[in-house]
Formats: C-alpha cells, structure tokens, sequence
C-alpha cells in the first residue's frame, strides 16, 4: 500500500506491504536504525517508538496501522526539555552501558515524564518495566531519570 | 498483496467482515503479532485498533457497564466510569505486559485470544459479564462468558461476527472483589494462575461468591464447587478451609515450562483462603 | 542517588573521576551502530539448519525439489575452504557438520543458506531436511558420569583437575567437631544481551576475508577464520561493530557465526549478514554451565573451618570448548576466601549431548561460591555463631595461605567489604510483619554472602597470553589507544581514554579509542576475566608513559617548553604518527606449577560482601528482595560510575540466576527459548542496589585498579538461599530457587497469619 504518515514531524510516503513490522520499515526502508530488535516479540522494549504520542513496540504494529498517524523515534524526539533531560542524565548517570536498550529506554522514559513529571521512583520502575536492560541493573537508569524528571520539572540545574 | 482497511465506524466494519471472512482481524496486534512476521502475509487487514465505536467505557441506561472491545488497557486505567466495579480489571490491565503492551492491547484481542493464561478472563467470571457479539446480517447477540469461550482457545464467534463489547450487570451493594496474578515476575509476565473473586456478606454469611479461575484448566472456569462451599457460611477459617478443599476436588492444573501442577493447586488454594479470611476485615 | 561528575579538562582529574562515557552520546541517540544496523550492496542474509536430533550420524542433506531455489545459495561442510573446525582449545566442534558425520546436540548447525531477504532466508532454510540415524544419547550430569552413552575418550570426563592441601582430608573431617555435607545444584543460565548474536562477512577481489560483528575476541575470531578458510592472518580482517552486552555468551560463540557467515559469503560471491532471532540464540549459543557441586566442611566448635572436600561436576555439553578453563576457575575458588590447613578439591567437566555451555560472568565461581557460602552458613547456624562472626573468624587476611599455598601480600580486601557491608546493613528486620502493617503473610530473612574472585588469567595465562597495546600520537596531535580489548557495555573505550589521558598529561577529549579490528590493533588478549582494566589497561598506561617520554625527549631536543597537548600537536606536525607498544609483564612472585595445582592461582583477587533481605509470601512462596547491599573491593575506581554500574549489572544477573532465571531443557533442547519465558528480573522485579565501592589497591594495576566484572556475580545467590533459609527455617541448595521450589520446602512448614497486600485489590 501508500503508505503516508508523519514520522519524526514530517510527512513521509512510501510502498509498503501494511503486513510488515514498523520495526523493518523504520529499519529497513527508512534507515532509521536507532530502533533496535532485541526479541521480536514485545518483550524487550528495544524497539519502543511514540505513536500518536504513546510508547508501543514497533515489533507489534503492522505497518498499515500507522496510516495518518504520528510517529516518533529515537532520532527524533527533538530537543524539548524533557527529552533533552533524558538524554543527558542517561549518559551522565551512566544509564547506558552496551547501549542496546538505551534508544528504547529513552523513548519510553520521554513518554513517561512528560505524562508523568512527579513519577517516584517506584513508579518509574513500573512504567518502564518493558524495557529490558541486561547491563546496569536498572539503578543508574533510575537515578537518572530521577534527576531528568526533576530537571523536567524545572528543579535542578541545567 | 494484502488490503489494509481501517474501518470508522461499526457498519463499515461488520460489512467488511461479511464480506471478507478471510481477512484478518487486528487490534493491538499484541497477540496476533508476536509471530506474524514468520508466517505468510494474510489477503487483507481489517485494523480495529482505534476504532472510536469500539473504544472506551460507558454507563448503559440499566446501570450495567458496557466496555468496547477496542478499550486498551490504558484506556482502562484512565477511565473513571465504574471505578468501584472495575476495580479488579484495573488491577488485572496494570499488571498485564507493561506500558507498551497497555497501550496496545485491547479488551477484544484478550477474549478472541481466548488463552487460559488471558487475564481478563477470570475476572469476566468474577464480574458475571457477557461478551456482545455482532454481525452485519444478525445484529448483535450477547452470551455470558463461559458460554462465549467454548474449549481452549476456542470461542463462540461465528466467522462473520465481530467483538463488540463486554457488559456488566450493576454490582449488588456491598459487593467486595478480590484479584490476585502470580506471575514469573512482577511485569511482562505470562500468568501461572489468577483468581477474581467477588462475594458480599449478608448478615454475616457468604453471598453470591463469584470465582473466576486463570491458567488452572485448559480455559478460565468458575469455581463452582468452591463457591458452593463458601455460601451460606462466615467467612472464617473452618470456611477457608472448606473452599480450599473444594477447589483442590474441582481442578487438575498441569505441569508447563512456568510451573507446576502442585504449585498451580497449593498456591490457588492459599488464595482462595485468603479470599475467604479477607472477607472477615472490614471493607 | 549517584552524584554524576561532569568534571573534565584537568588530566590529573581523569582518573577516579566518572566523565561522561564517550559512547554514551551517539548511545542514546541512536546513532551507535550495531551489526544489525550495518549494510552492503547486494548483501544477503543468511540462516542456519539445526540438527534436531540431539545424537545421531548425518546421512544426508536434501533440498526439497517442488522449492523456489532462485536467488538463494546452500553451503554444507564441503564448502568450508580450510579445516572444519571451530578453533578453539581442543579441535573438537565442527563449523557444520559434515556428511558421515556425529551430529551431538539438537542446535548443532549443518547446512547454511543465504537468501535476498530475511524472510526467504528463514524459508528457504525450512525446505532443506536432514536425514539423521539417530543414536542414544545422555543429557545430565548423571547420565554422563553413568557412562553408557560414550561421548567423550572413554569416562565422558573432558578434563578434571585436583587440589590438594594438608593432610589427608578424611582424617581431618573424622577430627573435626562437627562435619557439614551438602549437595548443590545451579543449573544453567542465559546470558541474554539484549542484543543477538551477529556477523556480517564480505570477500574482496584479493580473496581476503573481513568479518564485522558483535563479539568480545576479536583475535579468537581471527584464528578461527584463518584455520577455517586456510588463510594466511593477514588476510583476515576481524572488526568489532558496537556490542549490545556479552558477559561472556560473545566470547567464544562469534567464532562460529563468524565462519558461517565467512562460508556462505564466499559460497554467494556476496557479502552475507547472519544475525540470529531470539529464539535462535537462546537456543544454540552457550549458557553458564549446570554444576553438581559435593561439600564437606569441617568445623571446630568455636567456628574454625580445619577442612573441605568439594568435588565438583560441571556439565560441558557437546564439546570441550572453554570448559576446561571454566573448571579451573571454579575448582580455584572452590573452598573460598578462608583460612582452611586441609584441602581436597576434585574437578571434572563432563560431556552431554547439549549444546556446549561456556563463559558467563564468574566463570565457574558462581558455582562453587554457591556452595561454600551455604555450607559455611549452615555451619554458623549449627554452631549458633552469628553469621558475619562466623565469616570474620575465618577470612583470608594479609599474610594467610590459600587452598593453592599462595601467600596473601597485598591487596586484601576482605575484611573492609565485609565490615562495610555490615555497618550498612545495620540489624536485620523483624521476622514477621508487625501487626500494624499486617499484609500478606509474609515471612522475612536476611542472608550474608562473603567471597573473593581471582583477577586476571589464571597462574601463567597472562605471561603466556603477553597482552599487547599501542598508543599512538596522530595526525593533529590527537592520541589513539590501539587495543583488542572490546568494549561490550563495560566501559573499555572510556576506561582506556582516561587512563591514557593521565599517562600522557592531556585532556581525555584528545584520546581516541577506536573499536578494535585485527587489522590495526595488537593482540591484547581476550576480553574476559577481568582483565581488561587491570591487565590491559596496565599496558596501555605504559605503552602511553613511553609515548609521553618519547615525545618529551623530542621536545627537550628541540628546547620546546610546553604543556603536553601542545607537544603532542608540534610533535606530530614535526615527526608524523609515533607510536608506542608494550607487552604485559607479571608482577614479581607469581609462581604456579600447572602440574600440582599450586601456586598464585592469580595475581590479585577482589573481595566482597553482600547481604540480602528477603521477604517471601507464604500464599504465593513469591521472594520480593527488599534490600540487596553489596560491598565490593576493586582496588582503584577509576570510573566510579562505570563500577558501579559493572557491580549492579552484576549483582541484578546474580539475584537473577537465584530467584528467576530457569533454562528448561527437553532432550537436549531448550524448550523456553523466548524472552516471555526464559525470563531476566525486569525494572519492577529490581530492588534498590546499595553499592558499596571499596579501594584496597593492588600495587601492580593501574592507579591500584583490579578486577571488577565479574565478582558481583559470584555471591549474591548464596546470600539470597542463605536469607531463604534465615526466613523459612528450610534449606535451600539449588539455584534457582523458584516459588516452586519453595512451596515443595515449606510444605510442611506452619502458616501465618493472613491480611491485604498492596498488589490485591478488595473494595
Ligand atoms: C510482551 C507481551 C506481554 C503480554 N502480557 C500479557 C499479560 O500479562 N496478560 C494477558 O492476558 N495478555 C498478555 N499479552 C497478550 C496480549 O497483549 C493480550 O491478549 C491483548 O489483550 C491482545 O489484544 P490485541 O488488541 O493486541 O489483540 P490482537 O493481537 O490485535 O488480536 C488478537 C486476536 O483477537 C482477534 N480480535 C481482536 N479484536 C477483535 C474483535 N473486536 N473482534 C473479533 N476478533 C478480534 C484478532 O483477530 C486476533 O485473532 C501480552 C502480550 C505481549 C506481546
Ligand atoms: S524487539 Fe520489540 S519488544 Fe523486543
Ligand atoms: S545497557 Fe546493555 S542492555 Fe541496557
């Protein structure tokens, strides 16, 4: 099919088959590779991209079901000041290690702060809790999404 | 080449699905995904994900709730219609997958999935609901759940029929419910069991105990002799003691790669005491 | 919360200072390329055919006639160009098993294929059917030690070591006031990095080989495709592409997708991409090794361990592979860090017809830590000495013996890791909920785990191994840290730039480090047993401290008087790329004799202590750990926050290994090979860490750092059965300790009484 739909805040088209993962569209026919795969099935969270603003794995939406709708990945999750938080604190906190899961991580964790500002830390593990990590142990992810949604929130510095 | 269709509303739906019984119903793809990139593609899409009709939760004008197959389990949790009631599917949707299967996964999916481990399932048993089916051709039709799910992973949905809602029948006052998933962990978990429960104390004794029983058959059942041995009585620990050896009689769970049959019986019957103990508390 | 330091600039800060990663940003931007993310004109995909059958002789390939071939091309054995072997310690495995024959576990590659697409790959991998006379085969430790199916010399035992100390060990154990005998059990463990196994292969007109992929040895890689395609070194050119987590799965595996990859690549004429599904790498690449562990401790009455007898059996699969030197390391640690005059440890890995199991972090000591620390747990439990009493009256210190006869002189960090772990503790909780925050029954522990882990190669493997690093002045005057050593998630790249930095006197944003490729790096060994801060990261400060002498001597030639940075770009403009290489050499008195198994058994360990608080629910038998402290002696942090994270990623797979992570196996296979059910902790199943970073220095490691990989893994299963145990009053030997298994423990044990928890709703 023709596929259109915003991606990233701009208007895209392309032939797809609207069976096909968004995950190999992203990946394949778009080059957009911060999108990972790490199982396929929705269970690791690797592949966590915005739809219409809503976290979803990319491994389990066919590609028909973006038609019209918004998409937002990894390399595009703007400069806001949430997202930029996220990214900062995640690499100063030392939230990514391998790094395989962090493109996720840091679309979920966008997702969540800007819904949720006051999220605890309790909450925060539980609206992350499909992302994966293998590495940290999850602790210095949460320091610093702790710290990003703070500085989110206007506290702390910049 | 494979049609995608995306119907808006419910007739542009079930005229679809008459017409194209071989297309593929997708939702949240939650399920029907999780393998779809290794198996053929199908001649056509029919996506019902976000379809507004189907989505959302509402007081009918006889009290009963009525929830769209469409209602993600996000949907659920921010909803504030029938939060008393609900209060047991709130409970069952946050602990299902995590974030982005709650943002996906839909009520409808969950029923025409029809594994034992759904976790909406036993709770539609607790709840006392009936699943509405609809078809272009026959209108709609409601059956109570255990009429709707006929064996394991079989339902009664004809093939030009559609999902189209779960009612609930208004609560009697004083109803209390119980909900409790044990899981392989805390979050993304495929359940080991589950037990919705509700019950209402009438002077004391045991009332209308409704118990609905996940992943310890081969499709969510009812305790039926469960619940016979706990009405009529207090909810004290000979009672307690009663329901466990009751459900203990009425289920054979099975051994599979998440647990084993023991544990399935001696923790499902642990729960079905508490069950019972907490009835004594106060609300 | 962490306090992250963006401190950067002043070279004598570089070290012991936690600068931002200097992955991290292209990291979480998605910009860090790994294999998957890679492409070639006219690359192809490639795919394996499994074997199935868990023993039997291969008689025949079919490719099903009524298929669409077109676009797709099948290699076997007969295409490999040079030996069909996966190199490795023995000459054991095969690359693909050829006709004729033994096929010896159910994931055993036969046939390869190569498609356009990822999808007729996986088909075209489907049409082709192996016709395999099946033989008996033996699947657990005990089948092999019975012996009737033969798959290894003439016992199935693939290698066994033993460690003798003191007198005969039975009469010490007849002399001891009482004698602790225990079995345990751990069964295999998955390493699951989120990201699969992957490599990509291309053959150039020269008929070189190059292979880009995910893996931790580029070397190891490199002799296994020389072999297999009968190349000289040189024309085989291995590149690492950013790694997405390995903790050892990628160590010696990458070999064999590699030479796939490398067979299908030559067999197309084009360069072919092989990167595994989940359920294809759960299913076929390596998994911690099962062990049955037999333990005797004897003890005094007031506490004093005076002997072990520990036998240990390791399940090594199919193959040899690394199991010989996962059974050293196990067998070294068998007896823990405590003063013990009579020693008897016998060691024996055995085959199966399983899939090889191989590295996983710890190496083998997870499994014998497991043991002692039970055994001496029960022992202060039957002696009613408190439990930290108990390890402190025995510990390794300053100037004791081990099991090996090595006599401690430096860098002992026991006792601090053990006493910081108890000041953090402080007393344990109430058993049983207090009355006012009556929830489920729940009934509380606490459980202590103290172990040590040997850093680096073990006895003469590092001298043998002779490490090498370059650092090189560049074109500009920017510096390059050429290395071997991978960074996997563990910080290398980062680690190796600060430590070049100090050596050199320059600021970390002038040193680079690229990701290594045979090409144009030394051999620096592998990058396992944590040794590449400690051993490599020793020689890349001297290979950095003779650059830095070098160019100064230049300088003072040319009477230039100038800070480093400056140096560095005139240097450069005047002489072009310099650079310099050194080679490990062993500190003074490492002496181990391979033969007796005695010696140093290592050059330095790392010492620690972890407590674990347990809460389990006496409906469900679920454990929530409530409060997991671990104190860990790493010598020298030299990125504080990249320690921490090693300690915690760690201690996270650890406390995963003891309470969730479970490998079923049916026939040799593995049944739960998708991430739905061979389950890993997630954000929610994850306590609060509570890392403790202790720094006794090791006067032969970089700025004092020694190992930290893989120490946090070793002992925390222990402290949650030994807090189990403390809970419930039953033993639990077996890891993992499932709530199934627990309910089978406590069938018996009394019930408590009953209330709300927070995950039930009643309204
Ligand atoms: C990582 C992960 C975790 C999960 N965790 C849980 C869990 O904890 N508990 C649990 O119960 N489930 C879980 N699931 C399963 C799944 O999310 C649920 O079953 C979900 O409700 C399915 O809904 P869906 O809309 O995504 O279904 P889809 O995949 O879109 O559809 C499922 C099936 O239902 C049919 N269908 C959907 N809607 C209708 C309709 N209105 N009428 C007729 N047919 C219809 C489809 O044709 C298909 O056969 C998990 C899945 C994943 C991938
Ligand atoms: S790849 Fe989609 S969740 Fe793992
Ligand atoms: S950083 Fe490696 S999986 Fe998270």
């Amino acid at each position: 099919m023709n596929l259109r739909f915003s991606l990233n805040g701009e208007q895209t088209a392309l032939d797809v088959s609207p069976w096909r993962r968004l995950l190999d569209v992203l990946r394949e026919d778009l080059a957009l590779t911060g999108t990972k795969e790490g199982c396929g099935e929705g269970e690791c969270g690797a592949c966590t991209v915005l739809v219409d603003g809503e976290a979803v794995c990319s491994c389990l939406v066919a590609a028909g079901q973006v038609e019209g709708r918004e998409v937002r990945t990894v390399e595009g999750l703007g400069d806001g000041a949430v997202a930029r938080a996220v990214r900062e604190e995640l690499v100063s906190f030392g939230g990514t290690q391998c790094g395989i899961c962090t493109p996720g991580i840091a679309v979920c964790a966008v997702r969540a702060l800007e819904r949720e500002p006051d999220a605890s830390r309790d909450r925060l593990r539980e609206l992350l809790a499909g992302n994966i990590c293998r590495c940290t142990g999850y602790q210095l992810i949460v320091d610093a999404l702790e710290c990003a949604a703070a500085r989110g929130r206007g506290e702390g510095a910049e | 080449m494979t049609a995608y269709l995306r119907p808006n509303t419910l007739e542009e739906a079930l005229a679809v699905r008459e017409a194209h019984p071989e297309y593929t119903i997708l939702a949240g793809g939650t399920d029907l995904l999780v393998s779809g990139h290794r198996v053929p593609p199908p001649p056509g899409i029919v996506d019902l994900f976000d379809l507004r009709p189907l989505r959302g939760i509402a007081r009918d004008g006889d009290g009963s709730l009525r929830l769209g197959a469409a209602t993600t389990y996000l949907d659920v949790l921010s909803s504030d219609t029938g939060r008393e009631e609900l209060s047991i599917l709130r409970a069952a949707a946050r602990e299902i997958g995590a974030l982005q299967i709650q943002a996906r996964g839909t009520l409808g999916g969950n029923l025409v999935t029809s594994s034992p481990v759904g976790d909406t399932l036993p709770v539609w048993l607790a709840l006392g609901a009936e699943v509405e089916l609809s078809s272009a051709g026959r209108g709609a039709r409601r059956v109570a759940y255990d009429a709707f799910c006929t064996g394991y992973r079989q339902t009664d949905m004809a093939p030009d029929e559609l999902v189209t809602a779960v009612t609930i029948p208004p609560p009697a006052p004083g109803t209390r419910r119980f909900w409790r998933k044990v899981g392989t962990r805390r979050a993304q978990s495929i359940s080991k069991l589950m037990i919705a429960a509700t019950a209402r104390l009438e002077n004391g004794l045991i009332a209308e105990p409704r118990i609905g029983l996940g992943a310890l058959a081969d499709r969510p059942i009812r305790g039926v002799a469960v619940e016979r041995a706990m009405a009529g009585r207090p909810p004290d620990e000979d009672t307690a003691a009663r329901a466990a050896r009751a459900l203990a009689a009425e289920i054979t769970p099975i051994d599979d790669v998440r647990s084993s049959a023991d544990y399935r019986l001696t923790v499902a019957t642990n729960l079905v005491a508490r069950f019972v103990r907490l009835l004594a508390e106060p609300a | 919360m962490a306090d992250p330091s963006r401190v950067s600039g002043d070279p004598a800060l570089a070290v012991g200072v936690s600068i931002p990663r200097v992955d991290g940003r292209a990291k979480v931007r998605g910009r860090a390329l790994y294999v998957d993310d890679l492409t070639a004109e006219g690359m192809l995909h490639g795919q394996t055919v499994r074997s199935r059958v868990p023993h039997g002789v291969l008689r025949a390939i079919r490719q099903d006639p009524d298929f669409d071939w077109s676009g797709i091309t099948v290699a076997t054995a007969a295409d490999i160009p040079g030996e069909n072997v996966v190199a490795l310690i023995e000459d054991d495995q095969p690359a693909l098993v050829p006709i004729g024959g033994r096929v010896r576990h159910p994931d055993e590659a036969v046939a390869l294929v190569a498609a356009p697409t990822r999808a007729r790959a996986r088909e075209a991998a489907d049409h082709i059917e192996l016709d395999i006379e099946p033989l008996p085969a033996s699947f657990t430790i005990e089948e092999s030690l019975a012996g009737e199916v033969v798959l290894y010399g003439d016992d199935n035992v693939m290698r066994r070591f033993d460690v003798q100390k003191g007198q005969d060990v039975e009469r010490a154990l007849a002399e001891a006031d009482f004698v602790i005998d225990g079995t345990y059990r751990t069964g295999p463990q998955e390493q699951m990095y989120i990201e699969p196994q992957g490599v990509m292969a291309a053959w150039d007109d020269q008929g070189a080989c190059r292979l880009t992929g995910s893996m931790q040895c580029p070397y190891y890689v490199h002799k296994a495709i020389a072999r297999l395609t009968a190349l000289p070194p040189e024309k085989v050119v291995i590149a690492q592409s950013v790694t997405g987590g390995g903790f050892g799965g990628k160590e010696e595996y990458p070999s064999m997708i590699g030479a796939h990859a490398a067979v299908l690549a030559r067999a197309s004429g084009a360069p072919v991409k092989l990167v595994y599904d989940r359920d294809e790498d759960i299913g076929a690449t390596t998994k911690r090794h099962p062990a049955r562990v037999h333990h005797r401790l004897g003890v005094m009455k007031d506490g004093t361990i005076v002997a072990q007898d520990v036998d240990v059996v390791l399940d090594g699969g199919a193959y040899v592979t690394l199991s010989p030197v996962v059974l050293s390391r196990a067998v070294l640690h068998a007896t823990g860090p405590y003063r013990c005059p009579n020693v008897r440890i016998v060691g024996r890995a055995v085959a199966t017809n399983v899939s090889p199991h191989g590295a996983f972090r710890g190496f083998g000591a997870p499994q014998t830590t497991f043991p002692y620390e039970r055994q001496i747990d029960k022992a202060a439990r039957q002696l009613g000495i408190e439990p930290f009493e108990m390890r402190r009256r025995n510990m390794l210190e300053l100037g004791d013996e081990t099991a090996t006869g090595q006599t401690l002189s430096y860098s002992v960090g026991g006792p601090a890791a053990l006493a910081r772990a108890e000041a953090a503790a402080g007393s344990a909780p109430p058993r049983e909920l207090a009355p006012a925050e009556q929830g489920t029954p729940v009934r509380r522990g606490r459980g202590l785990a103290f172990y040590y882990h040997g850093a680096g190669f073990t006895g003469s493997g590092e001298e043998k191994l002779a490490g090498r690093a370059t650092v090189a002045l560049c074109e500009g005057g920017g510096f390059e840290v050429r290395s071997s050593s991978t960074d996997i998630g563990q910080g290398t790249l980062t680690i190796f730039a600060q430590l070049a930095a100090a050596a050199l006197g320059v600021d970390v944003g002038l040193v680079r480090v690229p990701e290594p490729e045979t090409g144009s790096v030394p051999d620096s060994g592998p990058t396992v047993a944590s040794r590449t801060c400690m051993v490599v990261g020793g020689v890349v400060e001297r290979a950095a401290s003779a650059l830095r002498r070098r160019i100064e001597a230049w300088a003072d030639e040319q009477g230039i008087d100038a800070p480093m940075d400056e140096l560095g770009r005139r240097a450069a403009g005047e002489l072009g790329e310099i650079s310099e290489t050194a080679q490990y050499s062993p500190p003074p008195g490492i002496e181990w004799d391979d033969d007796s198994y005695t010696g140093s058994a290592y050059a330095v360990y790392g010492w620690a202590a972890c407590v674990v608080d347990v809460a389990v629910d006496l409906d469900t038998y679920e454990v929530q750990v409530e409060r997991c402290i671990h104190a860990v002696d790493v010598g020298k942090a030299i990125h504080p926050i990249i320690v921490k994270g090693q300690i915690e990623g760690g201690t996270l797979q650890a406390l995963g290994w003891a309470l969730w992570e479970h490998v079923a196996y049916e026939r040799g296979s593995v049944v739960n090979r998708r991430m739905t059910d061979c389950i890993v902790p997630t954000f929610a199943d994850a306590p609060e860490l509570e890392t403790i970073i202790v720094e006794e220095p090791y006067p032969h490691g970089p700025h004092g750092a020694k190992g930290v990989g893989e120490i946090p893994m070793d002992g925390p299963a222990a402290a949650v059965a030994n807090a189990l145990e403390d809970a419930l009053g039953a033993p639990f030997d077996a890891v993992p300790a499932l709530p199934e298994h627990i309910a089978r423990a406590l069938a018996q044990a009394e019930r408590a009484p009953v209330s709300k928890n927070e995950r039930e709703v009643i309204s």
